[in-house]
């Protein structure tokens, strides 16, 4: 049986290049980069070579990478560090109701300590309106965070609109683009953004890394507190062989840039098939989406039993956030959207990945019909 | 220990640099002040911003042994502002 892996938005393979580039860091370079004898100063130079890496794909500085354990770590110490570092000047912050839930929950906990929160509501495609933003702000508003890609509809948000108007009342602007990074490019002076994370398990990277770009100059109360590590930003002694390929994966990323449109292409193909069952809906902006991100209602069917279902037949796909609940099934990025709780829970999302063939694509189309009648003819949902 | 601190309003004290640490983890503070006085020209005076309240100890027993001379602190409520002149001999 074939495995197709469509849900890259979830995680990625780990690049071949990039486990040889983290290997000697697990074997013979084990060394502790604060220390300054040799065996330190290898680990340290990977570290270095890393951050150098990573700053390169977003254009920024090396001095501008903070280093974190993941995308998740890195948006809360973008909103809960940024907020800390400027509660002098207000307790007003402004997001949106579809962001990741490392965002969200780190300004509910905001929320809790006496800071005001907005949460944006979004367009029947997920889009944050920039006059939205703009209504939002006030006097004592410090800090804007919106994503860059939506992860579960692909939507691609007008980050450099919302980062001018924010700039113009002397508002701080963070972006999640764990979701965009090494999808399409990500340029943070193009964007103008004061902050930004991506996470490297997403591209082709290991598990456990992930960065905040800070702009220079900007002052962040941390997380993790310890002592020199990342400048004093960030405590914890450097995952240094995760480190290193989240480096290299960012080298490799730059490289796929250019190779998007076969993507595009096949997730075209893939879309123009799903579309021809019956009952489905595509979710997120038609064209001001990912490249590689095609997300449907499924009519009648639940996203867990198709994703399940499909995974029986090598087919590995999405449903949405992953810590959703299973009582609550409906996903609420969806719901912000405006669709109706049972719609909600029917969504289904195929992420694509750059060894993505049209075999592949061909094969799914080939399966899913099939599939999601049989669910149907047993869905409480279905009712034709 | 036993260095005096001189609380300053700090607007009569020109710096030549500004070294920015605040919310910068311990020790922070002392690296960042031995790179950037190692930059300066004999005689000029470091700024140094740091919320780290051991700086108030920290700093005067630095410069006690280093030679350099500790001009002053001002306290913005937020961070200090500590005035550092390199030692000109």
């Amino acid at each position: 049986m074939l495995r197709v892996y469509l849900d890259h938005m979830a995680t990625t393979p780990v690049a071949r290049e990039v486990l040889a580039e983290m290997l000697p860091y697990l074997e013979s370079r084990y060394g502790n980069p604060s220390r300054p004898y040799d065996l330190g100063a290898e680990a340290r130079e990977a570290v270095e070579r890393a951050r150098e890496r990573v700053a390169r794909l977003i254009n920024a500085s090396p001095s501008e990478i903070i280093f974190t354990s993941s995308g998740a770590e890195a948006n809360n110490l973008a909103v809960r560090g940024l907020a800390e570092a400027q509660k002098g000047r207000g307790r007003h912050l402004v997001t949106s109701a579809i962001e990741h839930h490392s965002t969200l929950n780190a300004f509910r906990s905001l929320q809790k300590r006496g800071y005001v929160v907005n949460f944006l509501p979004v367009t029947h495609a997920g889009e944050v309106l920039p006059e939205r933003v703009e209504e939002a702000l006030t006097p004592a508003t410090t800090l804007v965070s919106v994503m860059l890609a939506n992860y579960e509809v692909g939507t691609l948000q007008a980050l450099r609109e919302i980062a001018e108007i924010a700039h113009d009342r002397g508002v701080l602007v963070h972006t999640d683009a764990v979701a965009a990074a090494g999808n399409i490019p990500v340029d943070v002076e193009k964007l103008g953004v004061d902050a930004l994370s991506i996470s490297s398990h997403t591209m082709y990277g290991p598990k456990g890394a992930g960065a905040l770009y800070l702009r220079e100059g900007l002052r962040i109360v941390p997380l993790i507190y310890s002592g020199v590590q990342e400048e004093g930003r960030r405590g914890g002694t450097e995952n240094v062989p995760a480190i290193a390929g989240f480096g290299r994966a960012c080298e490799l990323a730059m490289e796929s840039l250019d190779r998007v449109e076969r993507v595009c292409w096949l997730r075209d193909k893939l879309i123009e098939g799903v579309l021809e069952i019956e009952g489905v809906e595509l979710t997120g902006h038609v064209e001001r989406r990912l490249p590689n991100h095609a997300s449907f209602i499924v009519e009648g069917v639940d996203g867990e039993a198709l994703m399940l279902a499909l995974s029986f037949e090598g087919i590995y796909m999405g449903n949405g956030t992953a810590c959703i609940s299973q009582v609550l099934r409906a996903s609420p990025v969806l719901l912000a959207m405006g669709y109706p709780a049972e719609r909600a829970q029917c969504s289904a999302i195929f992420t694509l990945g750059r060894e993505t063939t049209k075999r592949e694509i061909e094969y799914v189309l080939s399966k899913l019909p099939g599939v999601v009648d049989k669910l149907r003819r047993i869905s409480p949902l279905w009712r034709k | 220990m036993g260095s005096e601190v001189r609380f300053v309003e700090g607007e009569e004290i020109k710096a030549d640099a500004v070294e920015d640490v605040v919310y910068r983890l311990c020790p922070m503070h002392i690296m960042r002040l031995e790179e950037r006085i190692k930059e300066l020209k004999k005689g000029e005076v470091l700024e140094l911003q740091t919320d780290y309240e051991g700086a108030l100890s920290d700093i005067p027993e630095w410069c006690r042994k280093t030679g350099n001379e500790l001009l002053g602190v001002a306290d913005t409520g937020e961070y200090f502002r500590f005035f550092i002149r390199k030692r000109v001999d």
